[in-house]
């Protein structure tokens, strides 16, 4: 206030230009601008939070495949720790520990007021020790107690998670072919490769080949049972079913019988590869190689080794299945179900977005029914989502898919087939969710086509739907798909609805397989978004899967970038054809 | 403008007219006899437009002739722009319009209840102040018309197509990328297209709402000659702003100010010596 008082009582005497750098405020406000700090303030703030958000994401993300070494600490009291270091941290130990603890760890900890440091040792052997994870305190370690051991071997198994140990002899047979660590580790390397191919091998019959079998026999029994309950047990037609059936039935279960016979051969062949561990503690453990599904001497890896060792976790990591409760293994199933269920869920949501914002801008005469309306869309993108979430369970897959089941699906009740979660009602939930997005975006889109193209229809006599169709929905198309981009990054990364209407822990089926209809939009299925859930908070060994969390949290949004990615890409190309030297 | 600069000293003797209109009093066209042998093409009468309250257009009565270009002159906001787009229903789409009076295409009413406009549109053509070509490519911009009413055959199109473009003087600039995006054009071009896209359907009256205000000189220029080429072969509804263009382009030139028809007649003598002293005015760039 005063600072104007002054300058305008000066303005007689000096001339306007010098009179405004005179007075400090002006000055800075002619020089340094303002809004600029501000603005650029604000977008730098922007950036380093969201910048921050994802390299943490990524170093954790990247880093849990890393192999590191592993070690053994010698405790005072004689137990012996192996394993992978995981985490580091302080704690305060109580005085009655204080007191045990050497003297120069005792001046130690007190002059970090009280605070000593430990270790989380990642020790798997969970059947051996009951343990996943043991922390380990400085003072706790014996003087010169913490080694890297040469033949530290890591077991990644199908079953009870990490072996760590020292590889003590190997077994094919009753033959003992190794009993020294280096033998066995040689051994273990040449037979591993086919020992896991038989495996495979196994895995494949039991699921493609039994399956079949399964699918085929199953089809003939309906059939029979179909003409029971038609025509009663004793009617010709129903004789003569049986009659016709018998002979297939016998052969496919022949084949049947043939396949698991095989199956057992491949188990009893594999069950003869033995290798002996022993554990830090000295206690050994017989491993059968079919169990193993990677294993390597952490202390003795060079860079190679290292880099294959990260690159073969990252490829199982995202074609396999979870093992373990998820924590281990693979998380195809539900990059799977994310993807087609963002996929489904686009495709409902954007004709019925366009048509309504169609409507809305184009054929509504303005007013304040169309504003309400309007409120009320915007609104809905306000709603939380779980609220989306109990309104799918109870229309889609109550109501809409319960009817559906009693309609079409009568002979497989009271099981239901539509009438519970799956994927196709969430991704209608997550259509309705996504709606507002794209309704807005579009509306935007469409008011942006300047009126005077749609004139230029007009007056070479196109109807208005002519008009909508060959101009408007061409030229708003970028803007529609920007619509679509924002609804599938939404979409796809909402949780909290989709666990009451059909994504689950651990999905027997994916969505898509070999029997027609090949898409079975009713089944559960497995996503990302609820998969990082489960691991982070239901988990049995959260630690364990805590690095899991990162690495999926990882995933999940490059997948959703690689989603947005096609979308901005296919928005190019369609803005392309619109660009052009004006005048 | 390209009138001559000289003010006079002296207020001219028509402020009082001027005043008069501005004021609301009634006031009768001053159409010259020269029209009353032309065969009309398009006509009003008694025609009045509303936008909400505001009356835009006041007891026009006047006839465009058939085979002829007729410009049509006046100040900014005079209404000129609107009575064109009456003619082909184009202010329909503006909700507040509000219309009486008659107007009438080769007799057949425009505005009476039942007529077709969609049908009614198809026998105009219309080129407006901003070039708009569609977003496609040059060639589906000139046969839109067809293609809206169903034709696909590509001989027709072709030949349609490469007729128009020749009508619209831009055949030679873009034969050789028909089906690149018309909107890689320049403006001038783009200009050019609309014409031609204009006259794709064959209408029985082109009209034309300042075809070269958006445009830099030299495809002013190019427009000016187009229209000298169309003038005989359509009939033609020009509104314009440059006097240069309405005595060069057309046979006949009305003169509009604040909504109402002030004069009307062949151009040599609206630019020479019409009857009003305040279409002199106008036109010798006194005032407007
Ligand atoms: N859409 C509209 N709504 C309300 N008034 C309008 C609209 N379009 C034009 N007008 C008014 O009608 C009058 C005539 O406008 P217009 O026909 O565009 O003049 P011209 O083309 O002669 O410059 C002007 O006063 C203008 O303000
Ligand atoms: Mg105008």
């Amino acid at each position: 206030m005063n600072d104007t008082q002054t300058s305008s009582d000066k303005q007689s005497s000096v001339p306007a230009t010098r009179r405004r750098i005179s007075s400090p405020a002006a000055s800075l406000i002619s020089r340094a601008e303002p809004a600029l700090w501000l603005t650029g303030g604000s977008m730098v703030l922007c950036m380093v939070m969201i910048i921050s958000l994802l390299s943490f994401v990524f170093y954790n993300g990247t880093k849990t495949f890393w192999p590191v070494p592993i070690v053994e600490a010698t405790l005072h009291d004689g137990t012996v720790h192996m394993g992978e270091v995981t985490r580091r941290g302080t704690f305060i130990p109580p005085a009655s520990r204080l007191d045990e603890m050497p003297e120069s760890f005792r001046k130690v900890v007190e002059d970090n007021d009280g605070e000593a440091s430990r270790k989380l040792i990642r020790t798997g052997n969970f059947r051996v020790s009951g343990e996943h994870f043991n922390w380990v305190a400085d003072f706790e370690v014996a003087e010169g107690g913490l080694k890297e051991p040469e033949w530290a071997v890591l077991l990644e198994r199908l079953t009870w998670g990490r072996f760590y140990g020292t590889p003590l002899k190997f077994q094919i047979g009753e033959e003992v072919v190794a009993d020294t660590p280096e033998a066995t580790w040689e051994q273990f390397k040449s037979h591993h490769g086919e020992v896991r191919e038989r495996r495979e091998r196994r895995r494949k019959l039991e699921k493609k080949g039994l399956g079949k079998l399964n699918h085929a026999m199953e089809k003939r029994r309906l059939a029979i049972r179909q003409t029971e309950l038609e025509f009663g047990k004793d009617s010709d037609e129903y004789r003569k079913v049986v009659e016709d059936n018998r002979q297939p039935l016998d052969t496919l279960s022949q084949k049947y019988d043939a396949l698991v016979k095989e199956i057992q051969a491949l188990d009893q062949e594999n069950a003869r590869f033995v290798m002996t561990m022993q554990t830090a503690s000295g206690q050994d453990v017989d491993i059968h190689v079919s169990e193993i599904v990677r294993a390597y001497p952490a202390n003795r890896l060079n860079a190679g080794n290292k880099v294959g060792i990260y690159i073969s976790r990252w490829i199982e990591y995202l074609t396999s299945e979870p093992r373990e409760a998820n924590s281990e293994g693979g998380v195809w199933p539900a990059i799977f179900g994310t993807v087609l269920m963002t996929l489904i869920m686009a495709l409902l949501v954007s004709p019925i977005g366009v048509l309504a914002a169609l409507y809305l801008r184009e054929y509504a005469k303005p007013g304040p029914i169309v504003t309400v309306v309007r409120i009320a869309i915007n609104n809905l993108a306000g709603v939380p989502s779980i609220v989306f979430g109990v309104f799918g369970l109870g229309f889609f897959c109550y109501i809409m898919g319960g009817t559906i089941d009693e309609i079409f699906f009568s002979e497989k009740l009271p099981s239901p087939t539509f009438g519970t979660g799956g994927i196709l009602w969430a991704a209608l939930t997550l259509a309705l969710l996504t709606l507002p997005v794209v309704i807005v975006a579009t509306e935007e889109a469409l008011a942006a086509v300047p009126n005077s193209m749609r004139e230029g229809s007009y007056a070479c006599g196109a109807s208005k739907w002519q008009t909508i169709k060959r101009i408007v929905i061409p030229r708003a198309m970028p803007g529609v798909m920007t619509g679509m981009i924002l609804s599938m990054a939404r979409g796809a990364g909402e949780v909290a609805p989709l666990m009451l209407v059909g994504a689950v822990k651990l999905a027997p089926e994916l969505p898509f397989d070999s029997y027609a209809p090949f898409l079975h939009l009713e089944r559960s299925f497995m996503h990302l978004g609820f998969h990082i859930y489960d691991l982070g908070f239901q988990s049995q060994n959260s630690e364990a899967a805590k690095p899991m969390v990162y690495t999926t949290t990882f995933l999940l949004i490059l997948i959703i970038f690689l989603l947005n990615l096609t979308g901005v890409g296919i928005r190019a190309k369609l803005k392309k054809r619109f660009k052009g030297s004006a005048v | 403008m390209n009138a001559p600069i000289s003010i006079p000293e002296t207020v001219p003797d028509n402020t009082n007219r001027l005043a008069a209109i501005a004021a609301g009093e009634p006031f009768t066209s001053e159409i010259h006899p020269e029209l009353d042998q032309e065969q009309s093409c398009l006509e009003t009468r008694n025609f009045n437009l509303h936008y909400g309250a505001k009356q835009a257009l006041f007891d026009i009565n006047f006839k465009v002739p058939k085979g002829k270009v007729t410009a049509l002159v006046g100040p900014s906001g005079c209404g000129k722009s609107t009575l064109l787009r009456c003619v082909n229903r184009i202010n329909d789409l503006i909700d507040i319009v509000k219309i009486d009076g008659e107007m009438t295409l080769e007799g057949d009413s425009i505005y009476a209840p039942g007529v077709d406009v969609i049908e009614l549109r198809k026998r105009m053509g219309m080129v407006f102040q901003k070039p708009n070509p569609f977003p496609m490519s040059i060639y589906e911009n000139v046969v839109y018309s067809l293609r809206i009413d169903g034709e696909n055959n590509k001989k027709v199109l072709d030949e349609v197509c490469e007729r128009s473009l020749r009508g619209g003087a831009i055949w030679d600039e873009v034969k050789d990328r028909l089906h690149e995006s018309a909107l890689g054009l320049s403006g001038g071009q783009q200009q050019r297209l609309c014409i031609a896209r204009a006259i794709a359907a064959e209408p029985e009256v082109l009209l034309m709402d300042e075809p070269c205000s958006a445009l830099d000189p030299i495809a002013t220029l190019k427009i000016e000659n187009l229209l000298e080429d169309l003038k005989g072969q359509y009939t033609v509804f020009i509104v314009t702003h440059n006097m240069q263009q309405a005595s060069r382009a057309s046979d006949y030139t009305a003169f509009m100010y604040l909504g109402r028809l002030i004069e009307y007649g062949p151009t040599p003598t609206i630019f020479q010596k019409p009857h009003l002293q305040e279409t002199l005015d106008y036109v010798t760039g006194r005032f407007g």
